[in-house]
């Protein structure tokens, strides 16, 4: 633990040639992630509108299993501590660690989405459909949008795992590795807004 | 990579794995705390306060330490804050217009 506080500290300082002396892929990425914020804003301002607002069942108090969700949100919160740790294995040029740290945040990745299709198949059989009420409408769109974008996440990090794995993601393309993180610590900052908004305060 | 220029004083060395730790550890008790609130009935008329004020510090949390936006240019933070606050605002606007509240 100490070597790797040791190496995360001494993480190089690039230097980049732009007018910034920043990195533009970072720049730009970080312009994208405001733009999915008003982008899952505008999802979420829809879910709260109608909330409440339904004639018909089932209601999220029918069906909302919580301790189930809540698991969800704890290995959702894991996979951010397994990116950082990757980031940090790569930006040490340990491809082997950063391997490993990547395949365990994409295999939390995929336990994250395979408990969303569970929730939803058992939605599904409790009646509940994008057209069965405003709150089947509104819930299956925010949460399916941001499942699907866990599910991009899930692709991209397979991705870098085999780059790792075939020694092309030295401690050099280290930005990749961190531009990936962000995608996926914004994943899991939405579904921390998602959980309390959608979830617990019914 | 950490992406810094050199003497940027607004630009620090990211956190290790102890400081990674010690934040997942913080983010489990946070949420355990809100599910544990959604349970306990007395804390029901203070439900919706606590459940966002958690909420608020478990996104800071993650996009301070884990998305190095403490660390990093202060760029990268009003890139996201500002759309993030936009955001924000029409949630409350759009609430406010269709009667929430």
């Amino acid at each position: 633990m100490a070597a790797v506080d040791l190496a995360a500290h001494a993480a190089p300082h690039e230097e980049h040639p732009t007018s910034t002396g920043l990195s533009s892929r970072k720049l730009v990425f970080w312009a994208f992630l405001g733009s999915e914020c008003m982008f899952f804003g505008s999802l979420i301002a829809t879910y709260l509108v109608y909330r409440g607002r339904d004639q018909v069942g089932p209601h999220p108090h029918d069906i909302f299993a919580i301790p189930f969700t809540s698991f969800s949100a704890f290995v959702l919160l894991m996979s951010s501590l397994t990116m950082v740790l990757a980031l940090a294995a790569i930006q040490r040029g340990n491809q082997r660690q950063g391997a490993i740290w990547i395949a365990a945040t994409a295999l939390l990745g995929m336990t994250f989405v395979g408990g969303q299709c569970y929730e939803f198949t058992e939605f599904f059989y409790k009646g509940l459909t994008l057209q069965t009420n405003l709150f089947g409408c509104t819930f299956f769109v925010l949460t399916g949008f941001h499942g699907t974008h866990v599910t991009v996440g899930v692709i991209w990090l397979w991705t870098l795992f085999t780059l790792a794995v075939r020694g092309k993601l030295p401690q050099g393309k280290a930005l990749d590795v961190e531009i990936a993180g962000l995608y996926w610590h914004f994943v899991d900052v939405v579904w921390i807004a998602i959980f309390t908004l959608v979830y617990l305060i019914q | 990579m950490a992406d810094h220029s050199p003497g940027d004083p607004q630009q620090h060395a990211h956190p290790g794995a102890k400081e990674y730790l010690a934040i997942a550890v913080i983010l489990t008790v946070i949420t355990a705390v809100e599910v544990a609130i959604f349970y306990i009935p007395r804390m029901h008329p203070v439900l919706v306060p606590s459940l966002l004020t958690l909420s608020a510090l478990k996104f800071s949390l993650v996009a301070m330490f884990y998305m190095h936006l403490k660390f990093d240019n202060r760029l990268f933070s009003w890139l996201f804050v500002v759309p993030m606050g936009l955001a924000a605002a029409v949630i409350l606007a759009l609430m406010k217009l269709f009667g929430v509240f």
